[in-house]
């Protein structure tokens, strides 16, 4: 069974970046796939890999990472401005984010506005292991 | 964040107090495998006469930062340009120490190697800052909408660091320097292929306007 957590943007809006990747981190180290309203920093994405990478271990092989961001070239003028006006009420919200364990996510594919996250064969030695431990 | 907006502030006057350099550096990033240690040794076989690192098909080979101080190239019109060349290791998300095995490496190896690249991946994010200009080398066979490539080209753009994107093994097949243009329209796309030196004269002539 594979498990998804939606955080919405309200949930990190006020955190740190550093405690937002940490929260968001945490979610994937308990084996869930998180999908979050709105996009990373792109500094953060570059934070969220580097913590990813303290923390690898054994049991934990990082990361795979996935984020869909709006297309500006196709917005018109008046949607940029509504946009810009619902970012300065409502915060950043554009865009999807989608992180997974590595020990479930084989891969995620973007095309490039539409993502296809593919997870490991059910069968395979270590997703066996996996339930076992569980 | 601070210090990055210091940082471009100064450096569109010319002057950086962060900067603890001597010469500009120019820096090749990318994932694993992309081809960024058979670039640097083209490099400076073609301008110092020695290769700089060791080049496998086994991903993470390169894990830490090597530097190449004083490398020299010169232009058709015969200018110089002079920069240290720092291969870093390939950037990823995922390090699993059973790819290794995998490949034939045995067990306590494969494990050295897997935390090695750990290391090598955190330098690499944060040598980012240091760079003068950098050269993202990228698989022209795979896929470029890869968030590793997203990522390291964003942070390059948030920082304001010139951007060459060099599109290697345009010798295979399966290579497509179209997608990479499509996938960083923004970008100068250069198809290259290190191992063969395919289009390594134009890869000069570039370097020389991402410095200027």
């Amino acid at each position: 069974m594979v498990t998804f957590q939606f955080v919405p943007y309200q949930d990190v809006e006020g955190l740190t970046s550093a405690k937002r990747v940490n929260k968001l981190l945490n979610i994937v180290k308990d084996d869930r796939i998180v999908i979050i309203e709105g996009s990373l920093r792109k500094e953060e994405e570059a934070d969220l890999i580097e913590i990813t990478m303290e923390e690898i271990n054994s049991r934990f092989r990082g990361i795979e990472l996935s984020v869909i961001y709006p297309d500006k070239t196709k917005q018109d003028v008046m949607q940029k401005l509504r946009m810009l006006f619902a970012n300065i009420l409502l915060g950043d919200r554009q865009g999807l984010t989608i992180i997974g364990p590595a020990s479930i996510v084989k891969r995620i594919e973007k095309d490039p506005d539409k993502i296809e996250l593919f997870t490991k064969d059910g069968n395979s030695p270590r997703y066996r292991g996996k339930r076992k431990n569980k | 964040m601070v210090k990055t907006f210091f940082r471009n502030f100064f450096k569109k006057l010319n002057f950086n107090p962060f900067s603890k350099k001597n010469s500009v550096k120019l820096g090749l990033y990318g994932p694993p495998n992309g081809g960024k240690s058979t670039l640097a040794n083209r490099v400076c076989m073609d301008w110092l006469g020695e290769e700089m690192s060791t080049v496998s098909h086994i991903s993470h080979e390169t894990r830490e930062i090597k530097i190449k101080e004083q490398v020299t190239i010169k232009n058709k019109k015969g200018k110089e340009l002079t920069f240290s060349l720092v291969d870093t290791p390939g950037i990823a998300t995922r390090i699993d120490y059973e790819d290794f095995l995998k490949k034939g490496i045995k067990r306590t190896e494969a494990k050295k190697r897997a935390k090695e690249a750990t290391k090598g991946v955190i330098d690499a994010i944060k040598w980012l800052d240091t760079m003068d200009f950098v050269v993202v080398v990228l698989d022209a066979a795979k896929d470029p909408y890869s968030q590793v490539n997203i990522t390291i080209i964003g942070n390059l753009q948030a920082r304001n660091i010139p951007v060459l994107i060099a599109a290697n093994k345009v010798d295979l097949n399966k290579a497509n320097i179209d997608a990479i243009k499509a996938a960083f329209p923004q970008y100068e796309v250069l198809g290259i292929s290190a191992k063969y030196g395919k289009n390594i004269e134009d890869f000069y002539e570039n370097l020389f306007k991402l410095a200027h």
